[in-house]
């Protein structure tokens, strides 16, 4: 028996009904089409389908996109500011060589976005434990760190 | 001059990853496609009484089961590539069909109309399991007297191989000190963040099936695949979208490949897979999987005189593609970085009821660094020495190379002693030394791990190779003038789209933004081999540095014509052919600003807006004495003033063969600190020299070296997969295999030293599995160091917590 939910996702509002047992990642990928948000491990552990719902950095393979009815997500594909402009974190991915393979970088970028928010200037300590609920197979995570140092001091300029 | 090489350069491939735009396997979507769950066996070992479907395809939404009944017959057997003397091979089908011999292994795939639909099925299947005692222990296997896996063989052992050169028991008769060792590299689960998934379409008119795969070699798939479901192989084209990290595990032909094409032909639609994270851990190979013992022997002076390893490899229940070759490698690396007159390596290969073993990040490798670095701390600590000082006794010299081992190797060119110091003088070795003295004064256990290691890479001549150790490029200039380069090494997150671009732009004169590489379609790139051991630019780059010679040649040609002179008359920089008499009077006349000028690089014919439609602007050429290669590129496309015996177009492939290995090497030096309440080991610091021949891009080495640490940190510290005394998987989540996070590690402080290799024009040798290779032995050599006043001269990897508080509290001290 399929559910109706509404939804906004980066700035689009969406009327679908669903499964309840459809994953909000599943609906996000699949329903919707916004294939950035990775699935790395069903098991909340890795963080590669992490996204923002209601400002919170949350794991979309654990949760069902009827749990997200009435609320505001953002995916990866949302990020992005006015005329596709990077945001700093996306930025400093890019400039301190934060991906390799690139599959955990979506959920990592959004951890890193929320990372920011709480604590716009972190200690290296800080960053990394930020970060533990995402995992990285490629980079052994040095150059994230920098990225993340490297967004927080371009945001902190930005915004005196 | 290079504009380019040598330069952090970022990658050109990350705008679309890092907006969530690029196309994994799973990202791509056809119309009407069906999905497939397969139902994997529950046990280690059994009888497959028979599999009942009923249930299962009356469910909503499913199309199809297909059982190892169904396809046994049809598909063919999953390959394994290595050919070893009197090697055991069993017949490794798609699916089971009347025995089981691993959790995990396939034995039927139900097809349904959504993803959802085919797992619910899944459930629905029964079958008639009649458990078998299984065989876990490699060690047991070896020995014998058990259950035997494949009956057919007799026994367990899948083969045995001895190698090596040098009378080894004289050696090791004549010895001051004979240091024995049991020593261990536990299997290790690759864990790519992006599980497997394959995507396959057949349409019936063409009779064409296109694989979308994550895999890191298309065109030796393709081939294999081909033969398996009985395509001609050029009606079979393979994919590689993005790939979300492979590290070896997607260096393979799986049963799943072959068999979702197979699905596709026969369904008539596309057919989808997409690995659990559950199924990874299962049925993706595992890496390493070695018991063994060492022996060393020695003179007093820590000279070493022979050294040798008895090896069981525990293989799994099947082999995959290279499962048994992988062993050989640890045989050839067991001289590492050292002058030792005898070497032996007595492998035991056996067939376990668990997962294939098979390359991960260095494979063969890093158990042999492991098992050399240990080797010289036991020697070190059995005469008391300092760890560095019989490392460096034992050194070949710069000028031995290139340097003979025992192994049959010839190593291009090294110097071990350069990278050594650059390392002990960035760590302050000294000063560490006496810090940990005065540490274990106050009651503090702080450990120092040195590892001196040389690696094998740029995989390699085809005569060492099961398939072609060759690599593959094409470069052509397109008639505006943009640069395409196809590459057969298929990149998957090691940034070659921007290293070979560099390459390029600087060699053709060109911006970097004017390159685009492309990789993994067959139907795109000529045949290559793909990206592993470290080969992808020392092979694949050499090749695209080859071909743009050849093309550099042709284009010279035609500047020449154009400019109405000879070859000989006529200089090629920074993208613009020029009268080498223009050039040099601008330089006799000593004009800087004049000089400048004429190396300026024109800006490029872009025919779009200019003239109707579809036509192509005409290239002026009357009076001037310089082309760009942009101008060539036109002039070669329009082919309306070609010198005679010139072919129309501006490209050329390379299939560059190799002559050698490459062998990078480098010190790593790892400070830990032991919490005494705890038993934890925590990294206090971790300084790496690495030299990998010329590079690049320093941006990108710097990310290979720190990820393989970081994989060597797991292995040393957290990783271990682990089947139960049944042969069940207890860890098969990441929930229970222990990853590490950003959270555990240090900061690495990396450093580099450069001695070119004459194996590739580009002096380069190979970086991808550095880390991986060097860094687990310091890291164990650390802790060993640190608990050594408390008598231990070995550990087990991974070193927990509990072992260690065990050895602090147990020892009375």
């Amino acid at each position: 028996m399929k559910k109706a939910i509404k939804i906004s996702v980066n700035g689009t509002t969406h009327e679908t009904e669903v499964e309840p047992r459809l994953l909000l990642v599943h609906y996000l990928r699949d329903v919707l089409g916004l294939t950035g948000t990775h699935v790395g491990c069903e098991t909340s552990l890795c963080g590669a389908c992490t996204v923002r719902l209601d400002g919170q950095a949350v794991k979309s393979c654990t949760m069902f996109a009827v749990q997200a009815d009435g609320s505001e997500v953002t995916t990866i594909e949302g990020l992005a500011g006015e005329g596709g402009s990077l945001h700093p974190v996306q930025q400093g991915f890019w400039e301190r060589h934060g991906l390799q393979c690139g599959y955990c970088t979506p959920g990592m970028i959004m951890a890193a976005a929320q990372l920011l928010e709480r604590n716009s200037t972190p200690t290296r300590e800080e960053i990394r434990h930020g970060l533990e609920g995402n995992l990285c197979r490629c980079t052994g995570y040095q150059h994230i760190v920098e990225a993340v140092e490297y967004a927080a001091t371009k945001a902190v300029n930005r915004e005196p | 001059m290079a504009r380019y090489v040598g330069q952090r350069v970022k990658r050109t491939e990350d705008p679309r990853l890092i907006k969530g735009l690029a196309h994994y396997v799973d990202d791509i979507r056809l119309p009407d496609t069906l999905h497939v769950a397969f139902v994997r066996s529950i046990y280690a070992h059994a009888r497959v009484g028979g599999v009942d479907a009923g249930e299962a395809l009356k469910a909503p939404g499913v199309v199809a089961v297909f059982t190892g009944k169904d396809v046994s017959e049809k598909v063919g057997p999953v390959p394994c590539a290595s050919a070893l003397p009197e090697l055991k091979v069993p017949d490794h089908r798609v699916l089971a069909t009347d025995k089981v011999y691993f959790v995990g292994h396939p034995i039927a795939a139900v097809v349904a109309t959504d993803a959802y639909a085919a797992r619910d099925a899944a459930e629905l299947l029964m079958v008639d399991y009649e458990e078998l005692p299984a065989i876990v222990d490699p060690e047991e296997a070896a020995a014998g007297g058990g259950a035997v896996i494949h009956e057919q063989f007799g026994s367990n052992v899948a083969y045995k191989l001895t190698a090596g050169e040098g009378d080894i028991e004289a050696a090791l008769a004549s010895a001051d000190r004979r240091i024995k060792q049991r020593i261990t590299n536990q299997r290790l689960a690759p864990v790519a963040m992006e599980p497997r998934g394959v995507l396959a379409r057949y349409l019936p008119g063409e009779q064409e099936l296109t694989l979308w795969s994550s895999t890191q070699i298309p065109h030796l798939m393709r081939t294999q695949v081909a033969l398996m479901i009985g395509i001609p192989e050029n009606k079979l084209r393979v994919i590689t979208p993005e790939v979300g990290g492979g590290f070896g595990s997607k260096l393979n032909v799986y049963a799943e490949e072959a068999l979702l094409g197979w699905i596709s032909m026969q369904l008539g639609r596309p057919a989808k897979w997409i690995e659990t994270r559950r199924e990874n851990m299962q049925a993706t190979i595992h890496g390493r999987g070695q018991v063994g013992e060492i022996e060393v022997g020695c003179r007093e002076d820590g000279t070493l005189t022979g050294l040798r390893y008895n090896v069981v490899a525990d293989l799994g229940a099947y082999h995959q593609l290279l499962t048994p070759a992988i062993p050989t490698l640890t045989g050839l690396m067991l001289s590492g970085s050292y002058k030792i007159p005898a070497i032996q390596i007595n492998v035991t290969g056996v067939f376990t009821n668990k997962m294939a073993t098979d390359a991960y990040r260095g494979a063969g490798r890093p158990e042999a660094t492991y098992v050399v670095e240990r080797a010289i701390d036991l020697v070190a600590a059995e005469l008391g020495l300092d760890p560095v000082a019989v490392r460096r006794r034992n050194f070949p010299a710069p000028e031995e190379f290139p340097f003979k081992t025992a192994t049959g190797l010839f190593y291009d060119s090294g110097n071990y002693e350069g990278a050594l110091a650059t390392a002990l003088e960035n760590a302050g070795y000294e000063r560490l030394r006496e810090e940990q003295r005065a540490a274990r004064d106050e009651g503090r256990i702080i450990g120092i791990g040195v590892s001196t290691y040389v690696e094998i890479c740029a995989l390699g001549p085809s005569q060492a190779m099961p398939a072609g150790g060759w690599e593959s490029a094409t470069v052509r200039i397109e008639p505006t003038g943009t640069v395409t380069v196809l590459t057969g090494a298929s990149p998957h997150g090691q940034g070659q789209e921007t290293s070979f671009a560099q390459l390029a732009a600087d060699e053709l004169g060109v911006d970097l933004n004017d390159v685009t590489v492309v990789h993994g379609d067959t139907a795109i790139v000529q045949y290559g081999i793909g990206t592993f051991g470290s080969r992808a630019t020392a092979v694949g780059g050499t090749a695209v540095f080859i071909a743009i010679e050849r093309l550099k040649e042709k284009a010279l040609k035609i500047a020449a014509h154009m400019l109405g002179t000879d070859a000989g008359n006529v200089a090629f920089a920074e993208g613009t052919f020029s009268l080498k008499e223009a050039k040099k009077a601008a330089a006799a006349a000593g004009d800087g600003k004049a000089a400048a000028d004429s190396d300026e690089v024109p800006e490029p014919v872009v025919p779009v807006g200019e003239g109707p439609a579809g036509a192509l602007p005409e290239p002026e050429t009357e009076g001037r004495k310089r082309v760009t290669i942009q101008d060539v590129a036109l002039a070669a496309h329009l082919a309306r003033e070609l010198p005679p015996d010139t072919e129309p177009g501006l490209s050329a492939t390379y299939f560059f063969e190799p002559k050698n290995f490459t062998f990078p090497f480098g010190t790593h030096i790892c400070v830990v600190e032991i919490d005494r309440e705890t038993g934890e080991v925590k990294l206090r610091r971790y300084v790496a020299v690495d030299d990998c021949g010329r590079v690049i891009n320093p941006l990108l080495v710097d990310g290979q070296v720190q990820g393989g640490i970081v994989q060597s940190i797991g292995q040393a510290l957290y990783e271990e997969v682990v089947y139960d005394g049944q042969g069940q998987l207890v860890t098969g989540t990441l929930m229970d295999y222990a990853v590490p996070r950003a959270s555990v590690l240090p900061w690495f402080e990396l450093d580099r030293t450069e001695t070119p290799t004459d194996v590739n024009p580009l002096g380069v040798k190979g970086v991808g599995e550095a880390g991986t290779i060097g860094a687990t032995p310091a890291i164990v050599n650390a802790v060993v160091d640190a608990l050594s006043p408390f008598g231990v001269r070995h550990l087990d990897m991974p070193i927990k917590p509990e072992m260690v508080w065990r050895i602090i509290n147990g020892s009375g001290l």
